[in-house]
C-alpha cells in the first residue's frame, strides 16, 4: 500500500508565451502511514506536485501508482482516488459554501456515498477533531473568524476519513496559537488512524517538530528527501536555495564551533534542550 | 483547464506593432474595418490581405493565436455561409435536387465569409498586441471628446479596465473553487440538467462571495489611495505619440484613399 511516483513533470500552458515546467522528474515513494512535509521556496511547484496526488492535474510525463494502480489507465477512477487521497488547499476558507458549517462539513461524506446517519457522525467527529466550538457548527459559515473557517473548512476533508491527508500550507496567515493547535490536531489525528500525511509549509520550525520525513523542493526538482535531522545538514545548500534550517540547528552550529561537544542533529527546541543539558551534565 | 480562453487576451512580444501608441491602434483598427467592408473588385482584395499579412508577420505573435477567436463563431460562419449561399436570388450557377445556387449567391456568401473572417483576425491582433490596461487609456483618450456632452467617459473606461482586469482572476478562482470541490468529491459531469445545476451551488456559492470580497477590498484600496474620480488625474504613463505612430497615421490614410480609388476601377 503507497503512493508511488514515477518521473512525473508538469508543464502549465504547454506551447504558448506562458509556458512553464512546474515539475521536472519527480520521483517520490510514499508508504502508508508517513508524516511528510514537503519545503521549497515560493514557486518550486510544490502545489503543482500535491495536485497530482490526486488526479487533479494531470502529469506531462510519469505515472503514478496508488496501491498499485496506475491512475492514468483509463477505467480508473479518480473520483475514488480523491476520497482516498484528501486534500486541504491553500486558503481552504474560501470554498465553503453551504448555509451552516455542519452542512458544509457534511459535504464530502455524502458524495462518498455513505448512509445520512454516517455522514452525520463523521462530521461531528470532524468538527470535534479540529477543535471548533459546538456553538458554531450551526451558523452560517462565512460569520466565522477566519481560523475558525479555516478550521471548518479542515473538518470538510477530515470528515471524508482519507488513507492519504495532504494539507497546502494549513497555517498560513494563522496565529501562533492557532497555528500549533491546527497542527497538533493533524499530529494527534495521525496517531490516532495511522493515515498518511503530507503537509506543506514554508516554517523549517513546524516541519521540524511534526514530520518524520522532509522532500525540499527546488525549481520543480526534489533536492534532498530525507530525516529532519539529515535535510537539515544541508543547511548551507538550502540557504542556497533560499530556505534556512530551523533556528536551533544555527544554535547547535554555533555552539559546535565554540568547541563544545554538542551533535548538531537537534532539530527542535526540545531536543535541543536535552542535547545541552546531556553536555552539561557530562562536564 | 479554463484557462484555454483567449479570444481578447494579451500576447507579449517585442513587436513594432506592441509598441504603437493604443489610439493609433485604435484608430487604424477602425480604417481597416472600414476598408473590409467598402472595398470592390480583387485589386484591393489583394491589398488588404497584404497589409493583414504584413501586420501579422511584424506583430510576431503565432498565426494559430489569430485564428483561436475563429474557433468560437465557426458555426454561426458556415451557417451565415449556407444561407447566403441558397437564398440569393439570381443567375443560376449550378443546381441539384430543389436547391440552386446563384451567381451572386456564391459571390455573397464568399464576400461575407471573408469579412467576418478578416473582421475577426483584425480585431484579434489589435486586442492580442494592446494589454486591456492599454486599450481602455486609449480609449478613453479616444472618447475624451464626449466629455463636452457629459459622457461620463473616465468613469466608463475605469469600469471597463477593471472588468477587463478580472476576467483571469475569476477564471483562476473558478479552478481554484472546482478543484477544491472535485477534492471533496464533487462531480461537474455527470447527471441530469437539474443534478448538474445542483452540483453547481458550491462553485458558484464560493465564487460571488470571492468576487463580493474583492470587490470590497479593491474598493477600500482605492479609497485609501484617495481615488475620487477622473477631476485633475494623471497617468502613470500618459500616451505620447511617437515618429513610428505619425507614420502608421500616414500608412493608414494613404491605405484608405487606396482602397478608396479602387473602387472606381473595374478591377
Ligand atoms: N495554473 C498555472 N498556469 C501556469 N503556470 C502556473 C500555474 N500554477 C502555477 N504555475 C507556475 O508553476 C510554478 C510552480 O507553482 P506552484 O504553485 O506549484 O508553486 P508553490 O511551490 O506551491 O509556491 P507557493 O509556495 O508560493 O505556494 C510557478 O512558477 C507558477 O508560476
Ligand atoms: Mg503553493
Amino acid at each position: 500500500m503507497s503512493l508511488i511516483l514515477d518521473n512525473i513533470s508538469h508543464i502549465y500552458s504547454r506551447g504558448d508565451a506562458y509556458e512553464k515546467k512546474a515539475l521536472d522528474g519527480v520521483s517520490l515513494k510514499i508508504e502508508d502511514g508517513e508524516f511528510i512535509g514537503i519545503i521549497g521556496h515560493t514557486g518550486s511547484g510544490k502545489s503543482t506536485l500535491i495536485q497530482h496526488l490526486n488526479g487533479l492535474l494531470k502529469a506531462t510525463e510519469g505515472s503514478i501508482y496508488f496501491n498499485g494502480q496506475d491512475i492514468y489507465d483509463k477505467d480508473y477512477d479518480l473520483r475514488d482516488l480523491r476520497m482516498q487521497v484528501g486534500m486541504v488547499f491553500q486558503y481552504p476558507e474560501h470554498q465553503l459554501f453551504d448555509e451552516t458549517v455542519f452542512k458544509d462539513v457534511c459535504f464530502g461524506p455524502r458524495n462518498q456515498g455513505l448512509p445520512e446517519k454516517d455522514v452525520t457522525l463523521r462530521a461531528y467527529e470532524a468538527l470535534k477533531n479540529v477543535g471548533l466550538d459546538e456553538k458554531y457548527y450551526d451558523v452560517s459559515p462565512f460569520e466565522l473568524s477566519g481560523g475558525q473557517k479555516r478550521r471548518a473548512a479542515i473538518a470538510g476533508v477530515v470528515a471524508m476519513k482519507p488513507q492519504v491527508l495532504v494539507l497546502d500550507e494549513p497555517t498560513a496567515g494563522l496565529d501562533p496559537q492557532g497555528r500549533d493547535e491546527i497542527l497538533d490536531m493533524i499530529a494527534e489525528n495521525h496517531q490516532r488512524y495511522g493515515n498518511t500525511v503530507i503537509l506543506v509549509s514554508h516554517s523549517m520550525e513546524d516541519v521540524a517538530k511534526y514530520v518524520d520525513r522532509i522532500i525540499v523542493m527546488d525549481d520543480g526538482q526534489v533536492r534532498f528527501d530525507g530525516e529532519p535531522k539529515v535535510v537539515f545538514r544541508h543547511y548551507k545548500e538550502l540557504e542556497e536555495i533560499g530556505l534556512a534550517a530551523p533556528q536551533v540547528t544555527y544554535l547547535m552550529h554555533d555552539l559546535k564551533n565554540a568547541g563544545y561537544p554538542v551533535s548538531c542533529d537537534a532539530t527542535t527546541v526540545d531536543e535541543a534542550k536535552n542535547e545541552i543539558m546531556k553536555m552539561l551534565g557530562r562536564r | 483547464m479554463l484557462r484555454e480562453i483567449t479570444l481578447g487576451q494579451y500576447y507579449p512580444a517585442d513587436s513594432p506593432i506592441h509598441k504603437l501608441d493604443p489610439r493609433t491602434k485604435l484608430f487604424t483598427t477602425m480604417i481597416y474595418i472600414i476598408s473590409i467592408f467598402c472595398f470592390k473588385g480583387p485589386v484591393a482584395f489583394a491589398v488588404i490581405t497584404a497589409a493583414l499579412a504584413m501586420v501579422i508577420y511584424l506583430s510576431k505573435v503565432p498565426f494559430s493565436y489569430m485564428v483561436r477567436g475563429l474557433k468560437t463563431i465557426v458555426f454561426i460562419l458556415i451557417f451565415a455561409g449556407i444561407l447566403n449561399l441558397f437564398m440569393t436570388p439570381g443567375r443560376e450557377l449550378v443546381s441539384f435536387w430543389k436547391l440552386t445556387i446563384s451567381y451572386e449567391g456564391a459571390k455573397n456568401a464568399s464576400l461575407m465569409l471573408f469579412r467576418m473572417i478578416y473582421l475577426i483576425i483584425g480585431t484579434s491582433v489589435m486586442t492580442l498586441t494592446t494589454t486591456p490596461n492599454q486599450l481602455t487609456d486609449g480609449l478613453e483618450a479616444a472618447l475624451k471628446p464626449m466629455k463636452k456632452i457629459k459622457v461620463p467617459v473616465h468613469e466608463i473606461a475605469m469600469m471597463m479596465s477593471i472588468a477587463l482586469r478580472f476576467i483571469p482572476i475569476l477564471i483562476e478562482e473558478t479552478d481554484k473553487i472546482m478543484k477544491a470541490q472535485m477534492a471533496r468529491g464533487a462531480d461537474f459531469e455527470s447527471g441530469g440538467l437539474i443534478k448538474k445545476t445542483k452540483a453547481m451551488i458550491p462553485l458558484l456559492v464560493p465564487l460571488f462571495v470571492s468576487a463580493f470580497r474583492r470587490a470590497n477590498d479593491l474598493a477600500l484600496a482605492m479609497e485609501a489611495r484617495c481615488y475620487s474620480g477622473g477631476e485633475g488625474r494623471t497617468k502613470m504613463l500618459p500616451l505620447k505619440y511617437e515618429n513610428r505612430d505619425r507614420i502608421t497615421y500616414v500608412i493608414s490614410i494613404v491605405y484608405l484613399v487606396a482602397i478608396c480609388v479602387l473602387r472606381r476601377f473595374p478591377f
